[in-house]
């Protein structure tokens, strides 16, 4: 299907302040929607209350409104713009809250706006916890409903054992005005997952992105390392969770555009629910473009004023169309970012309200190598996965106080946990042990455990490197740096070691399609191989 | 253990193995599916090549029992970036190096895989060595070019079936299919039976009046390995049943059909191998995501004045993915709706070849 002829304006809403949960990923989006829309020749209507934006920068949209996002300001600027519809899908939460509230007035039937993207009630199933829970029982899914709400609202908890739920679920009676509370299974420990998944009016539904998590549920997705693609589930098991996706995204009915879908399987059993679908461009859609090279809202935008994925070309390919589900052929890794040391009152460690403040995102052809890439983006001052608890990494000395301590901060998940498992593989606890204590999936553990026996092995050569460790090192994502710090030699004398044994870092493309049709954005990660 | 991957253009790569030792020789290609490698590994389509996948981490959930796609692996080889020394997964039941020794596959990694692909692209498919054993450049290099390749060789005969058998006997079963085996995946019987067929499986070289004899609502023309034109006893049987029974042809018994119907087939150049590749159906104009694995392809322009319908096309390239007979209930798709690995978007084709049989059924 062509473009739409019969709107001629559009207004865009943005997100806002950035707030924790929603920074600049949204801008990223907006933005993208804005440009492409005006090249498409529509007339772009922007409101945002956040001038510290590119989106409001001049030019990238016809007018824009720097005033507060609230039904009533957005209200007189409908009334005074009169545009033929509103895209309420990329500018996050604030955006469709705003939307709905337009809707629920009547501001929008009265001034004839269509919502484009994800209409009022797909919105409303999407973001309805009962709704939505409705929904997916229709089309035979379980879902269970955030542990956040697992005991609904205020008094909301997660009862560990059977004392436990009964303190809660006292307390949770006593501050429920109805005495009612809901109890449900809790997801607490099973594997998370999510799908970045697109859609166009002619019910093409294309994956964009598969993601999992390190941590497994019980930390807000937001607080999480992420990697995409998913790392341990086979075809099969993926292809259920595809069409569960897709499902999801008929039913709750956003018809054009991208949706998030997350997904908690049980580690043992394999058993799988559906937690819960944001119809809007997301934290995760981000992450998601860049991670692939694919620009989901900018395909959005084109989606939502009519165009179909077929007619759509790739950017970066050219001649092959967007319809298509990208292969990759590296490792993303997404570490977030927290800064309690400027909150020195704040609980440091990490639940299902999510605490971070942005994230980093490194790439690598091994998960091990893109881990320690992101550790360092962090600008932590640890140039990869540097101990925490150990000064002297030669004679790790395992003191009682020092294991406790590590318990506990494996099994509590907190900002520095990525930190503390290195330090329990230095302090020799084994998989087994780190898994029951954090419940992350082994198959992370094995490939933690591999850089730092690797960084032992370095430790143990260090009067004689042998070449191939070094180059080994270099692959499994180590800094000159830390191998500085390891060898007890400068930087550059590292460096020049590394030169004179031609061991250089190797430019690749991220092209979408691993490799197969020829790449024409010159988007590069640095590896060693 | 020292591994090494000696392609025909004189390109070397170097590795460690992780599958079993000796040697072997097949058409290097490139798989760009991010799972499913258990299902690549027992796909007999790929007898004959030597496979790479391009996700670089390989073996992360291990392999089990319940996703073979075949009696064993036949593929050649397997090169990957990294070999996960750990496989982490509730239904994994051993690893995947440990499979791969135990069928006597070698497996290599530690490979640039993307260089590898660049080549591959660039180049096309080409003979390749892979050895634990010679690492004699040379000598390599003389076996790789006195080896047989893929075109004009019959590797149906080596995969498919010595002797015909009953896949399922079911109660309540609608309709009975004959399915002729030039290297079928089990995920096209477990659709049949999903699809309430009793199936019985025949060997490649069962003529059109044994397969009739059997008096089947349908016969499915399956996947197999290698090159159309190097088996002219098939596209003979096949060419003998058009008119007589519903047919629908997979991948290599697509080519076939289209060899069947008088079409030609050609080598393309790096071939489609993935689980992402979009299909338009040209009746409806949907695109459906589709699991691919061909090296040849039927000629788009060799079948215009035939009596044969194009169906779907490959909207990557524009090959042809898809045909139908225009007054006969026989068609035909280059992909896999049967998946394994891959998106289960064109499923419905499973659907479609019930409906037919069903309509001829009643006539």
């Amino acid at each position: 299907m062509p473009k739409r002829t019969d709107i001629k304006k559009i207004l865009i809403i943005g997100s806002g302040p950035i707030v924790i949960g929603q920074a600049c990923e949204f801008d990223y989006s907006g933005t993208q929607a804005c440009k492409v829309l005006k090249q498409e020749g529509y007339h772009i209507v922007l409101v945002n209350s956040n001038p510290a934006t590119i989106m409001t920068d001049p030019g990238i949209a016809d007018k824009t409104y720097i005033e507060p996002i609230t039904v009533e300001v957005v209200e007189k600027i409908i009334a005074k713009e009169k545009p033929d519809a509103l895209l309420p899908t990329l500018g996050g939460q604030t955006a469709l809250n705003t939307t709905m509230g337009l809707a629920q007035k009547g501001v929008l039937k009265k001034y004839k706006v269509e919502t484009i993207g994800a209409d009022i009630n797909a919105i409303k199933k999407g973001e309805d916890r009962q709704l939505f829970k409705a929904a997916m029982k229709k089309i035979g899914f379980s879902i269970i409903i955030r542990p956040s709400f697992t005991m609904g609202g205020a008094g909301g908890a997660i009862a560990y054992n059977i004392e436990e739920f009964k303190i809660l679920a006292k307390r949770g009676l006593e501050s429920s005005i109805i005495s009612e509370i809901l109890v449900e299974e809790s997801v607490i420990g099973w594997k998370e997952f999510e799908l970045e998944v697109m859609r166009d009016l002619k019910d093409n539904v294309v994956v964009i992105c598969t993601i999992e998590n390190f941590d497994p549920m019980g930390v807000h997705t937001g607080d999480s390392i992420t990697v995409a693609p998913i790392q341990t589930l086979t075809n099969k098991e993926y292809q259920i969770m595809r069409n569960a996706a897709i499902a999801c995204i008929r039913e709750i009915g956003v018809s054009t555009g991208g949706s998030n879908i997350q997904f908690a399987i049980h580690p043992e059993t394999g058993r799988m629910v559906v937690i819960e679908m944001n119809p809007r461009v997301s934290r995760s859609s981000a992450l998601s473009s860049k991670a692939t090279g694919f620009p989901i809202a900018k395909i959005a935008a084109k989606l939502a004023v009519g165009y179909t994925l077929d007619e759509i070309p790739n950017d970066i390919t050219q001649l092959t169309p967007a319809c298509f589900e990208p292969a990759i052929d590296y490792c993303v890794v997404k570490i977030p970012r927290f800064t309690f040391e400027k909150f020195a009152l704040a609980d440091s460690t990490l639940g299902i309200s999510m605490k971070s403040v942005g994230e980093a995102m490194a790439i690598g052809r091994t998960f091990k190598e893109a881990l320690q890439k992101g550790l360092r983006a962090l600008e932590l001052k640890k140039f990869g996965l540097e101990s925490i608890l150990f000064k002297d990494q030669e004679e790790v000395k395992i003191e009682n106080d020092v294991l406790d301590k590590l318990y506990r901060k494996l099994r509590q998940p907190n900002a520095e946990r990525i930190f503390y498992i290195g330090d329990a593989f230095r302090a020799k606890l084994d998989i087994e042990m780190i898994h029951d204590l954090t419940k992350i999936d082994r198959w992370f553990l094995h490939n933690i455990k591999e850089i730092i026996d690797c960084e032992r092995e370095i430790l143990n050569n260090k009067n004689d490197l042998p070449p191939e460790l070094l180059k080994k090192a270099k692959e499994y994502g180590f800094s000159d740096k830390q191998l500085s710090q390891l060898l007890s030699l400068s930087e550059a004398e590292i460096y020049n070691l590394r030169k004179s044994l031609n061991i250089i870092p190797d430019f690749k493309l991220v092209d979408t399609c691993a490799a197969e049709f020829k790449a024409h954005t010159p988007y590069f990660y640095s590896t060693y191989e | 253990m020292q591994a090494i991957l000696v392609l025909e253009d004189g390109t070397i790569f170097k590795g460690y193995s992780f599958g079993a030792s000796g040697e072997s020789l097949g058409e290097v290609v490139f798989n760009t599916s991010m799972a499913g490698y258990q299902e690549i590994i027992t796909d007999p389509s790929y007898k004959g090549q030597i496979v790479t996948m391009t996700y670089p981490l390989i073996g992360n959930y291990g392999i089990n029992k319940e996703d073979v796609e075949s009696r064993r692996p036949f593929l050649e080889g397997l090169v990957v970036k990294e070999y996960s020394k750990i496989a982490s997964n509730w239904r994994k039941e051993q690893g995947l190096g440990e499979y791969l020794k135990e069928n006597n596959i070698l497996g290599i990694e530690g490979i640039d895989t993307r260089q590898l692909t660049l080549r591959i692209r660039e180049q096309g498919s080409m003979k390749s060595i892979l050895s634990t054993v010679d690492f004699d450049e040379n000598s390599l290099m003389n076996k790789v070019k006195a080896s047989r390749g893929l075109v004009g060789v019959d590797l149906v005969k080596e995969v498919t079936i010595p002797r015909k058998y009953t896949y399922t006997q079911i109660k309540d079963a609608k309709f009975k299919v004959v399915v002729l085996d030039c290297g079928v995946k089990y995920n096209i019987l477990r659709e049949l039976l999903r699809y309430k067929c009793n199936v019985t499986v025949l060997p490649a070289q069962a003529t059109a009046k044994e397969i009739l004899d059997i008096h089947p609502d349908g016969v499915l023309l399956s996947n197999g390995p290698g090159d159309p034109a190097a088996v002219g006893y098939v596209v003979k049987t096949v060419a003998a049943l058009i008119g007589h029974v519903p047919i629908f042809g997979i991948c290599l018994g697509h080519q076939m059909l289209g060899l069947a119907l008088g079409g030609k087939t050609y080598k393309l150049k790096f071939g489609h191998h993935g689980a992402n590749h979009p299909v338009k159906d040209l009746k409806t104009g949907k695109v459906y995501i589709t699991s691919q694995n061909h090296g040849f392809c039927v000629d788009i322009d060799s079948l215009s004045k035939k009596d044969v319908q194009l169906t779907h096309v490959n909207l990557n390239d524009g090959t042809l993915e898809g045909l139908r007979h225009k007054k006969l209930p026989v068609f035909s798709v280059q992909f896999h709706p049967e998946a394994a690995p891959g998106p289960h978007d064109a499923e419905y084709l499973f659907a479609e070849f019930a409906r037919l049989m069903q309509k001829s059924k009643k006539r």
